[in-house]
């Protein structure tokens, strides 16, 4: 340790690891699963969702989950919170839909308006 | 991707309740339903609800579970984990008020009147684990006094602050600082008193446990500011977990380079070493402990020299509190003048305090001084159990004094409490209701007391011994009215003579009771005890009934 930019190094490096802290979030996504979502798949698109923000290194965005949120044909559901915006809700978003929602709205900000519920 | 976290109190108290087969039951769960790379799972240290042990906490939503069965570990994580859900049964029953709870940072903000220093990563980082410190701006202070600060800015900046030892006393550190920074020496010491064997009290430990790290970074502050190259910790002989996680935080450190040679490359080195007490309450009294700590019997010096002058191996030496140390580094990183805007004019900062006795809720709070002893029951303890009201409570441990329900609402600090002939001590609060008698409580202190007296000075060995012979005949019935007026002449005589604080702190609980309870002690002089607690040989003739407290 040579001085105090290293130790700011460090500690950015850790908050990312810890970037499950909530606030240093830039976005957050919650994946429904009720045991309809999970019949309907939302483990699969849990995990891909996980597995698409590693391989981007997307490193401050929160994952979680949340029970049935009583839209159950819509399932599964996901909600998308960017930065204080307002939670949007996606309906049906299998595994296939994950890469486009993450591209479009979680790097480029801009909703995917034709997958939401309304 | 981590996704959640499963943080497991993982303090001795848990480990003794099977927190080890929790984890690994946990483990086996999430392997099941193949979550193990999403979902990290470990030990935190002490979460702070004594009352719902073994807990566990799930982050990112911060849910706090407990106490936890083995057999509930299959339900929350299918519930928490693989579905989503909060898994109701299993919370821990809500107490947003007891101050004590597991945050996340979101979360903050929350618990009202609540700003925590000594306790803000407690509970919320991996103790094991310095980058988890360093996130949370961990040796940050250091590196801002190393490159930015003169040693005198830093005594400065604490002397300013106004920080208070929280060991006990209320000395004031920054002074205490600069009558060593004063001496013309070429070894210099810091020593970290961690005895704490105060019954009752064991914030100390869940400091350490919970936040080893804030511990070494203080006392680098204080070498710094002092002109030392070397501290030590005394830790009390039992906190075996303690131990385990200031070595570790040690090497950590020592192996980033953040204690040792040359720190930061700013010149200053500082090494920390450990020692273990052997588990007497004496060597927790200042130079008890340097005698200790140089491998002699733990006995009390002659002061003065006091030991910023004369102290660990006839060094200056610095010897403050964990907790004191740990209010350090926030103090250097922030500003004094942040620090004087918590707690009160006199007494800034939040204090740390163990609860215990008839109260719903007992564990661990870190609120503003100045806060008053009917807040901290009503919004921290969550009332007294069963309503039955308050008598008394002391604060401070065997030392402190009992303070009786007139005291109630005034302000808790250093100075305030002594205005009014208490002592805040070191921080553990017994909450008793009328159930309890006051002899009795006397009874069991000195008891304490008598026990631990080191027997270098008279008024102390046989004072204590005769005040506890005493209070033993009052609980049977076997004393007299002129027995009452001996104990107290007693007492003050002990408080007055003996060599150490030991001695002059045995008698303040009966010195105190006797102001507030003196009927009560009257009443078992004449032959019943009013509370009914005392093996009195003779049976009550005449029932005082106490009502209307709190
Ligand atoms: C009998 C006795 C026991 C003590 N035990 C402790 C203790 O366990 N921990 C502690 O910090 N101070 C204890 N003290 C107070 C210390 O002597 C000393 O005042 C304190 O460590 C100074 O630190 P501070 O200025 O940070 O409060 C004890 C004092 C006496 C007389
Ligand atoms: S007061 Fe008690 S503990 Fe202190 S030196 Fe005297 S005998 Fe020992």
């Amino acid at each position: 340790m040579k001085s105090l930019a290293e130790l700011q190094k460090i500690k950015e490096r850790a908050l990312q690891r810890k970037r499950l802290g909530g606030q240093n979030a830039r976005a957050r996504i919650i994946v429904g699963m009720g045991t309809c979502g999970i019949a309907a798949g939302a483990r699969d698109t849990m995990t891909a969702i996980l597995k698409e923000l590693e391989q981007r290194h997307i490193e401050d965005v929160i994952v979680t989950q949340t029970g049935c949120i009583g839209l159950c044909e819509y399932e599964p559901i996901v909600q998308v919170q960017v930065g204080s915006e307002e939670l949007v809700t996606y309906g049906k978003i299998d595994t296939a839909r994950v890469p486009e929602l993450i591209t479009k709205h979680i790097q480029g900000g801009e909703p995917v308006a034709e997958w939401i519920v309304k | 991707m981590i996704r959640a976290r499963v943080m497991i109190s993982g303090d001795p108290v848990s480990m003794s309740l099977g927190a080890d087969e929790i984890k690994l039951a946990i483990e086996a769960e999430l392997a099941f339903y193949g979550l193990e790379d999403e979902v990290q799972v470990g030990f935190v240290g002490q979460l702070g609800r004594l009352d719902v042990l073994p807990a566990v906490v799930v982050y990112p939503e911060g849910t706090l579970y407990g106490p936890l069965r083995l057999e509930d570990v299959p339900h929350l994580v299918e519930e928490h984990l693989y579905k989503g859900r909060i898994a109701e049964s299993l919370l821990a029953p809500p107490n947003v008020l007891s101050g004590v709870i597991a945050r996340l940072p979101a979360r903050e903000g929350l618990l009202r009147g609540q700003e925590r220093v000594v306790l803000r990563r407690a509970g919320i980082i991996e103790p094991t684990d310095i980058e988890e410190y360093i996130a949370y701006d961990g040796y940050f202070a250091l590196g801002k006094a190393l490159s930015e600060m003169s040693p005198a800015e830093v005594l400065q900046t604490i002397k300013d602050s106004k920080l208070q030892g929280r060991g006990g006393a209320g000395f004031p550190t920054g002074l205490k600082w600069s009558f060593v920074a004063g001496q013309q020496a070429d070894k210099k010491y810091i020593v970290c008193n961690a005895d704490e064997s105060e019954p009752g009290t064991f914030k100390d430990r869940l400091i350490l446990e919970g936040d080893p790290h804030a511990v070494l970074e203080g006392m680098a502050l204080a070498g710094y500011a002092v002109g030392a190259d070397e501290g030590w910790i005394y830790v009390r002989g039992e906190y075996a977990l303690a131990k385990e996680r200031l070595l570790t935080a040690i090497q950590q450190a020592e192996a980033m380079g953040l204690l040792g040679d040359n720190i930061m490359d700013s010149g200053f080195s500082f090494h920390i070493h450990l020692h273990s007490g052997a588990g007497a309450y004496v060597c927790g009294e200042e130079t008890a402990l340097l005698e200790s700590l140089e491998g002699k019997r733990g006995i009390p010096r002659v002061r003065p020299p006091y030991p910023t002058v004369v102290g660990f191996r006839g060094q200056p030496t610095v010897i403050n509190n964990v907790e004191t140390l740990a209010n350090v580094a926030p103090i250097i990183l922030r500003s004094a003048a942040w620090f004087k805007s918590l707690g009160t004019e006199r007494s800034p900062g939040t204090k740390v305090y163990t609860m215990l006795g008839d109260v719903n809720i007992t564990g661990l709070i870190e609120v503003p001084m100045g806060i008053t002893l009917r807040e901290v029951i009503a919004a921290y303890g969550g009332g007294m159990r069963d309503d039955v009201p308050f008598k008394c409570a002391q604060t401070g441990g065997s030392a402190g004094s009992i303070i009786a329900p007139e005291l109630l609402d005034v302000p808790m600090d250093y100075a305030t409490m002594r205005e009014h002939g208490a002592s805040l001590g070191s921080g553990a609060l017994l909450i008793c209701n009328v159930n309890k008698c006051i002899v009795d409580i006397a009874y069991v202190v000195m008891r304490f007391f008598e026990t631990e007296s080191c027997g270098k000075c008279t008024p102390c060995r046989i004072g204590t011994l005769r005040m506890s012979e005493l209070l033993n005949r009052l609980r049977h019935g076997q004393a007299s009215l002129e027995d009452v007026s001996m104990l107290e002449e007693m007492a003050q005589a002990v408080a007055k003579t003996s060599f150490c604080g030991l001695g002059q702190g045995a008698p303040v609980s009966i010195l105190t009771a006797l102001r507030s309870f003196r009927e009560e002690f009257e009443a078992h002089a004449q032959g019943s005890c009013p509370t009914g607690v005392c093996p009195m040989k003779t049976e009550p003739p005449e029932v005082i009934v106490r009502r209307g407290y709190l």
